[in-house]
């Protein structure tokens, strides 16, 4: 099985011959789970054509599975969700993982989150599903190595640019390590939160279209999460959103998003847009997610509860 | 002309700043474009992303910037602009507020759309004045935003302003020259669509190989050239040209290459 071809945007999977191969080994997948992509922080830039910021949706965590292997935080690593990953190392490589809490087993022996990982050659890597949240990242020292498109090797699923999802028998180039080695042997993290997600929201630009303005997100129900949910946003139900009667029929001309925009269509549902969002939107944006907060966007499983604070 | 310019945080990373109008946009747009070129780097260093729309300009910035700063200088600039509008060059701004412009890109155009008679019959005009008057303007890039390398140019002739399709089409093909509402456009890659469809453009608009990839950015101008049109083929007579073998496209129906796959 191979990755879908014929789209001309997606990166190739192979370095290209003629290319200086500076690969230090490969990660060669098995089993690619439910979706594995390839991110790093994303290709800002582009967005006044039409091209998406895209990245890794809950940047922080690969972030701090990149500090752990001494890579550049920036580096292209793995978006797993929901686990299920099967890699067999090509040399001897350095990953770890972190993001949603999932067991990780190196050579059929349990190794732990957060923390850098000698992987021997030959050896399998496997990435199960995590007990919560939705999505790990698994940084291998040197990044992925697959071409950049317009400067990064972020997967954007809405506008169908960078490298394609994994598919078993891909074989993933990984770059030359860095000079730098690992810092420390594990990083502390602070425990998963227990209760309903708390999205803390600023004002948007149009909440004045809403009833209540921002308390009309901000009620003490709160949304579910529905299945419909995905990079380009979270789609809730829950109690609807309803504008001022001024505003009842009125239409807004598109303008540009950010990720954590919460736009309001007219049935009255709050879809909260996430990294892969489309650059301009035509709803009303009732709040926007603070930025501390966008990486639970990335974590919140459908059928969850949220809920907006201000803050 | 209006002058109001509104600025509201967008999130804690960016701002949107509303005006009034598209002309509007396009001025602002350019204002803070070349600002941004400037050598004033300290706040503008910071704005990774600009994307205008109808009525806004959406700033987006790196993590952290002072955004009451970024707010205050684009207050500057806009009234920079305005006072330009008044006291400076006499050529007046285009009707899309853009003055002092740069190349014009030609888009050649097959015009042979599949709603080419229908906009004909929407407008009241011949396919013939249709052509002439999409042909006739030059265009300008309001703003991107429905896919990759896809802009909207203003600057269509009035009488050929049509409303979209009651029904999108699934498909589009690449390279459609398509007008809707006050908009043209050329689809860059295939995709649904509900835009008229006046013709066929075979330029590349859109490829991330290509430096830079997108053909047309906001405040392009463009302009739209019809092929020469051939003549219909006529069947082929051997009579006629006595020496020479018949095309390929003339000889296929008689093959087995004729039903295209």
């Amino acid at each position: 099985m191979n990755a879908p071809g014929g789209d001309a945007a997606r990166g190739r999977r192979e370095a290209s011959p003629g290319r200086e191969v500076v690969a230090s080994g490969a990660l060669e997948v098995v089993e690619p789970g439910v979706l594995t992509l390839i991110q790093d922080l994303g290709r800002p830039g582009w967005a006044h054509v039409g091209v998406g910021r895209s990245g890794a949706a809950d940047a922080s965590a690969l972030r701090l599975a990149n500090r752990l292997v001494a890579n550049d935080e920036g580096a292209a690593g793995l978006e797993l969700l929901m686990g299920g990953l099967r890699l067999r190392a090509r040399g001897p490589l350095t990953v770890a993982c972190a993001g949603a809490p999932a067991p990780v087993r190196v050579g059929g022996v349990p190794v732990g989150m957060h923390a850098p990982v000698e992987v021997p050659d030959g050896a399998e890597i496997r990435v199960g599903a995590p007990s919560r949240g939705l999505r790990t990242y698994l940084a291998v020292r040197g990044g992925v190595d697959v071409p950049p498109v317009l400067g990064s090797r972020a997967t954007d699923r809405l506008g169908g640019i960078g490298p394609a999802p994994l598919a078993t028998g891909d074989v993933i180039p990984v770059a030359a390590p860095p000079a730098a080695w690992p810092p420390v042997d594990v990083a502390p993290v602070r425990p998963w939160p227990e209760g309903p997600w708390r999205l803390p929201v600023m004002t948007g630009p149009h909440a004045d279209w809403f009833d209540g303005g921002l308390d009309a997100l901000c009620g003490a129900d709160g949304f579910r999460v529905t299945p419909s949910s995905d990079r380009v946003a979270l789609r809730l139900d829950g109690p609807r959103v309803v504008r001022v009667r001024a505003r009842a029929a009125a239409e807004l001309p598109s303008a540009g998003l950010v990720p954590g925009a919460v736009q309001v269509p007219p049935d009255g549902l709050p879809v909260v847009f996430g990294v892969d969002h489309p650059v301009t939107g035509g709803y009303p944006v009732v709040a926007v997610v603070r930025a501390s907060a966008l990486g639970v966007l990335a974590q919140v499983r459908p059928g969850e509860p949220v809920r907006f604070v201000r803050g | 002309m209006t002058s109001a310019l509104h600025v509201v945080p967008f999130g804690d990373d960016a701002l949107l700043v509303e005006v009034a109008d598209l002309a509007a946009v396009r001025r602002l747009d350019d204002a803070l474009r070349r600002a941004r070129e400037g050598t004033d780097a300290s706040v503008w260093g910071a704005v990774v992303d600009q994307v205008p729309a109808a009525t806004t300009v959406l700033l987006r910035t790196t993590p952290g910037v002072d955004v009451a700063a970024l707010a205050a200088a684009v207050r500057r600039v806009w009234r920079t602009a305005r006072t330009a509008d008044h006291t400076g060059d006499a050529e007046p701004a285009d009707a899309h507020g853009r003055r002092g412009l740069g190349q014009v890109v030609e888009l050649p155009v097959r015009y042979d759309g599949e709603d080419l008679t229908e906009v004909a019959a929407l407008t009241r005009l011949t396919v013939a004045e249709v052509v002439q008057r999409h042909a006739g303007a030059t265009y300008t890039v309001a703003f991107g935003g429905f896919m990759p390398g896809f802009a909207y140019l203003v600057g269509l002739d009035p009488a050929l302003r049509v409303p979209r399709r009651a029904t999108p089409r699934e498909r589009v093909p690449a390279g459609a020259v398509a007008i809707a509402d006050e908009f043209a456009a050329v689809y860059p890659a295939a995709t649904p669509g509900g835009w008229r469809l006046l013709g066929r453009c075979d330029v590349p608009l859109f490829d991330v190989a290509r430096t830079p990839p997108a053909l047309l950015t906001p405040g392009s101008r463009v302009r739209f050239v019809p092929e020469s049109q051939p003549e219909p083929r006529p069947a082929p007579d051997p009579r006629s040209e006595p020496g020479r073998e018949p095309e390929p496209e003339a000889a296929a129906p008689h093959g087995p290459a004729a039903a295209p796959a």
